[in-house]
């Protein structure tokens, strides 16, 4: 966008909002919002705190395995569904079903299975990741070109060698489209996690922070939250568009 | 009569013994369900040879290439292949595809060098064979391109040059030309004629172009639909040693191409 003929770089409109956050923090209009600036260095302060690193460690621990295990599980079954038949009219239903579903309503079960600590926080994340991976991997598997699956067979492609010479790389642009929308998913099943488990991770800190009013460190905590995930969506899109490049021209 | 001098039609596939022959498709029938694709249908392919399979869109020419191929499964009847029963595919067969099939995420010598990695060929071994084949298809120079680089009539060399360096004794041709343009077609057809002497492979070839089925090949083999079943086997013979210039205004090969057309007329709405 150009304003007065000056090209405005990207979100360069976070500004006004940011302006406008200062404004009524500053006007004292309620707690709950602290001017923008004071939450800022609230953030720099926090940030070095033990309680955020550990908060930090944590979740980071928490996302990972659990999107790991979401990518290591999802995309083989996702595969297997769109290859084998019996096997997609098994599992098609509760993949969709769960893919809707409500799964912040599952978490008190999982603690009751799980306890409640880490394990059932990166149960939680992976549950939120994991249909998508698995629904994009499927839809991926079956577009691929069947004269490219009759190519593989006729020279010969043992079942692995087609797996993991064709079929994962014919499906890849889908299969990185669900990790994409997988791991976004998987930022709110970690953080959701925490917060009804809260006893861990970054949901013992707002647990913490909102007990005690502290608002601006509240806020904080937040704006790195969404920061994080933000980034972490945006490196994905960015890898996506340069696979997306190649599977375009196929 | 040029026209029955010349070309001998049968209506048996067991006619003519002086070759060997190399594949053999007896008794085949094919369903999908309910719809009949193949009904008992007996063909043999001479060794060294290039046969087409030529007929109306649903004659199931293209199904016949994919049991050859061990890519579909028979209904019934079966398929031997230098004398050894198909029972999927197997290096003795090559196919090139009409859409190509190349891996869009490799270079044109791993596409080439494909179905030798398939095979467990060592990589500098299978890379030096594949070069060997992209010089003879005449794309030297695109070995490190990717398939998205290439021209259509580019991308079916590189199909080709895979079908050949895994050297099977049979090369199965799904209307291979039929994606590219009319002009890099004309020298598709008249470097195969090339090829089928030089290599000494048996060539099974499906196309719905007359014209092309009768300027490259050694046999026609005329598929009919609705029972599909094979209607004419057509021999050209004069004008196979004249030269590529020369046979598109043979006599024989003008003939030919109207009498196919005469039998076939009928079944194009």
């Amino acid at each position: 966008m150009t304003l007065l003929g000056y090209r405005l770089p990207g979100m360069s409109s976070l500004i006004i909002w940011g302006l406008l956050w200062e404004a009524v923090g500053q006007s004292g209009l309620t707690f709950f919002i602290p001017p923008l600036s004071e939450v800022v260095a609230t953030l720099f302060s926090v940030i070095g705190t033990d309680a955020f690193q550990k908060a930090l460690a944590e979740t980071a621990y928490a996302f990972c395995v659990g999107v790991l295990s979401a990518i290591c599980i999802g995309i083989p079954t996702g595969i297997l569904m769109g290859k084998n038949r019996l096997v997609d009219e098994l599992l098609l239903p509760w993949v969709n079903v769960f893919l809707s579903a409500p799964l912040t309503a599952l978490v008190p079960v999982l603690m009751v299975l799980f306890g409640f600590g880490m394990r059932a926080i990166i149960i939680t994340t992976t549950l939120f990741a994991i249909w998508i991976i698995i629904l994009n991997a499927r839809a991926g598997v079956k577009q691929i070109n069947r004269s490219l699956v009759d190519m593989a067979r006729s020279f010969g492609a043992t079942p692995m060698d087609a797996f993991f010479k064709v079929y994962l790389w014919a499906a890849l642009p889908e299969i990185l489209g669900g990790i994409r929308i997988g791991i976004i998913r998987a930022v709110k099943g970690v953080i959701i996690g925490q917060l009804l488990i809260s006893i861990v991770g970054f949901g013992a800190l707002f647990e913490l922070y909102a007990a005690n009013f502290l608002m601006g460190h509240f806020w904080a905590v937040l704006i790195v939250l969404f920061a994080l995930a933000f980034t972490i969506s945006e490196i994905l899109a960015y890898l996506e568009r340069k696979v997306s490049y190649y599977a375009a021209k196929r | 009569m040029p026209q029955t001098s010349a070309a001998e039609t049968a209506t048996g596939a067991t006619e003519d013994t002086a070759f060997e022959i190399a594949v053999s498709t007896r008794n085949i029938s094919k369903n999908f369900g309910e719809v009949e694709a193949l009904n008992d249908l007996s063909l043999e392919f001479p060794l060294g040879q290039l046969t087409s399979l030529l007929g109306p869109s649903g004659c199931g020419k293209t199904t016949l290439l994919k049991i050859i191929a061990g890519l579909l499964e028979p209904t019934s009847g079966e398929v031997e292949v230098n004398g050894q029963k198909v029972t999927g595919p197997g290096p003795d067969r090559a196919f090139v595809f009409q859409d190509f099939a190349l891996l869009p995420w490799a270079s044109v010598i791993r596409n080439v060098a494909f179905g030798l990695e398939l095979r467990g060929v060592a990589r500098s071994e299978r890379e030096a064979v594949a070069e060997d084949y992209i010089r003879q298809v005449g794309l030297s120079g695109f070995e490190n391109a990717y398939p998205h680089e290439l021209s259509g009539g580019m991308r079916q060399r590189v199909g080709l040059a895979r079908a050949l360096a895994v050297d099977a004794e049979v090369l199965l041709m799904d209307e291979p030309f039929s994606a590219v343009d009319e002009q890099t077609r004309r020298k598709f057809q008249e470097d195969l004629l090339g090829l089928v002497q030089d290599q000494k492979k048996t060539f099974i070839f499906v196309t719905h172009s007359i014209e092309e089925a009768v300027y490259v090949s050694d046999q026609v083999a005329i598929l009919l639909p609705r029972p599909s079943r094979v209607s004419e086997i057509i021999r050209p013979s004069s004008f196979r040693g004249k030269g590529v210039d020369n046979i598109r205004r043979d006599p024989e090969y003008l003939d030919i191409v109207d009498e196919i057309w005469t039998s076939l007329r009928r079944y194009v709405e």
